[in-house]
């Protein structure tokens, strides 16, 4: 599904991704765990063509690097970014109105998914909570029908209850064959829906799992 | 009631009673910079990009029209329609250059390429007239009075345009860009592509402003070329209210009437006047006339 071979990346002078190389199957979530500058949302936005990077991203074997970020979306790459990146002005039904997909979840899913979108639809995302603001940020991919989720810190500032929501939408779309990369520091959450772990330090990646020691002792946990 | 069945009535009644209140002549040049305005706003308002030179298209559509009428004498609908068509044209290689900038830089980019425009309408005097300009554009409808109301379809129709163009998908899709660009990238959309069709539609409602406005002159100066008419057109969109379309409308029939009557009662710094309101604008309502007078009802509801 998705391959990343000897990806490297850098702003200016500063080299953030050092040959990274993993891989996520179909239907796999893939927990990235690093340090807070340790480059996983770097890594996400070279996926989504954000960045520019050398090295190889694949998309079921297709290399994405004369694509676009707007042709990697249609290829069916989503991105839930950190800061939430919803539209300051449009409002929830607007934003969900945004390039909706037939392979995408139907709105009356979405709002079933989450009431509180459903009760803010007329309402600016600015006027959202932080919470509410995820919400919607997840739910725009979800609509989009995404074959690749990348998710970026999704549980961040979240309640328990609504961290327990967003590990049921990420179970059930990899029910549904979506494979999702996951950058997340919340191991306990990371530990209900991953398959797989890498580690994330100094630019350069290694498999992992939620009990390395070595990774427990890196994160401080 | 919704507020807007009021005020959709009361704009109609007001734009048919225009030039019974006002000099006709003064009544069609609020239509022209009304519909100038809206293009300008459908760009800062919607896409979040400043032009700085626009007047580029409202004056290449002015010369394209007043030489269309002057050889060719087609009727005047055609005429303008025909100038704002060589406005959006000239708008591909600008656009097209202009938009992979933002902010600043793409003011610059805009404002270079309408000296450009400037500087070749200046040299080329055979076609242009240079600095006299296109002298005794035709026009059928001699009095200004009965021309007004031939060209306020024209113009009704451009702000339809605008409205339905900001109320579509395409406008979400522009608001979306404004707001986060590479979240709108990231969602499938190509930026620079939606841009682009932003600034060649504005283009359009400028030179059918333009248009309306050579042919209500019944002549072309160099003046709707050069960059204070770019500014002039930001400081009635500061003044009706960035990003709420008939602010535009507003701020033109006000800034319009304004220096009629400044220059009608002898005063000549009008630039005094209308900077002094661009600065009185900014610093105390920030969402001009149209912005500030839409907050009312919200504030008079939560009392």
């Amino acid at each position: 599904m998705l391959d990343i071979e000897n990806l490297s990346a850098s702003y200016g002078e500063a080299q953030v991704l050092r040959g990274v190389s993993m891989s996520a199957g179909k239907g796999e979530v893939v927990t990235l765990c690093g340090r807070n500058g340790a480059g996983k949302t770097t890594l996400l936005r070279c996926v989504m063509g954000l960045l520019p990077y050398t090295g190889r991203v694949s998309l079921d074997g297709n290399d994405l690097a004369r694509k676009a970020s707007y042709q990697r979306a249609r290829l069916g790459v989503g991105w839930v970014p950190d800061d939430r990146g919803t539209y300051a002005t449009l409002t929830v039904a607007e934003s969900l109105s945004l390039r909706v997909s037939k392979d995408g979840w139907p709105l009356q899913r979405v709002y079933d998914a989450f009431p509180n979108l459903y009760a803010r639809r007329a309402s600016a995302a600015t006027k959202l909570s932080g919470g509410e603001q995820q919400m919607l940020a997840l739910a725009r991919v979800l609509r989009m029908g995404s074959r690749l989720m990348l998710c970026d810190e999704p549980t961040e500032g979240l309640s328990p209850l609504l961290v327990e929501q967003v590990g049921a939408i990420l179970r059930q779309a990899k029910e549904h064959g979506v494979t999702v990369l996951l950058v997340e520091q919340n191991l306990h959450f990371a530990a209900t829906v991953a398959d797989k772990y890498y580690l994330l330090a100094e630019g350069e990646v290694r498999p992992t799992t939620p009990d390395d020691k070595e990774l427990l002792t890196y994160l401080g946990v | 009631m919704k507020l807007k069945w009021i005020l959709l009535p009361a704009a109609i009644v007001f734009a048919l009673w225009l030039p019974f209140g006002l000099y006709p002549a003064v009544a069609v040049e609020i239509l022209c910079w009304a519909l100038f305005a809206v293009s300008i706003d459908l760009l800062l308002g919607y896409v979040g990009l400043l032009s700085f030179g626009h007047a580029a298209f409202w004056g290449a559509s002015a010369y394209a029209t007043g030489l269309i009428a002057i050889n060719w004498d087609w009727p005047f609908p055609l005429a303008v329609l025909s100038g704002a068509v060589v406005a959006t044209l000239i708008a591909v290689p600008v656009g097209y250059l202009a938009v992979k900038r933002t902010g600043i830089y793409f003011a610059m980019v805009t404002l270079a390429f309408a000296q450009m425009v400037y500087v070749i309408a200046n040299k080329w005097s055979s076609l242009t007239g240079g600095e006299n300009g296109l002298q005794s554009v035709p026009r059928t409808i001699t009095d200004n009075f009965y021309f007004y109301y031939a060209a306020l379809p024209i113009v009704v129709l451009g702000l339809l345009l605008a409205w339905r163009i900001v109320h579509s998908p395409f406008g979400r899709v522009l608001v979306a860009i404004r707001d986060n660009p590479s979240r709108a990238r990231a969602l499938g959309y190509p930026v620079h592509r939606y841009k682009l069709l932003a600034f060649m539609l504005s283009a359009f409602l400028a030179g059918l402003g333009g248009g309306l406005f050579a042919m209500g002159h019944r002549f072309v100066s160099l003046d709707v070329l050069h960059w204070t008419t770019s500014g002039k057109a930001v400081i009635v969109v500061v003044l009706g209210g960035i990003g709420t379309l008939w602010g535009g409308v507003l701020g033109a029939a006000i800034i319009t009437r304004l220096e009629d009557f400044l220059s009608f009662s002898g005063f000549d710094q009008i630039g005094l006047v209308t900077g002094g309101i661009f600065v009185l604008a900014v610093l105390l309502f920030r969402a001009g006339v149209w912005g500030t007078l839409a907050k009312i009802p919200a504030r008079l509801s939560r009392r």
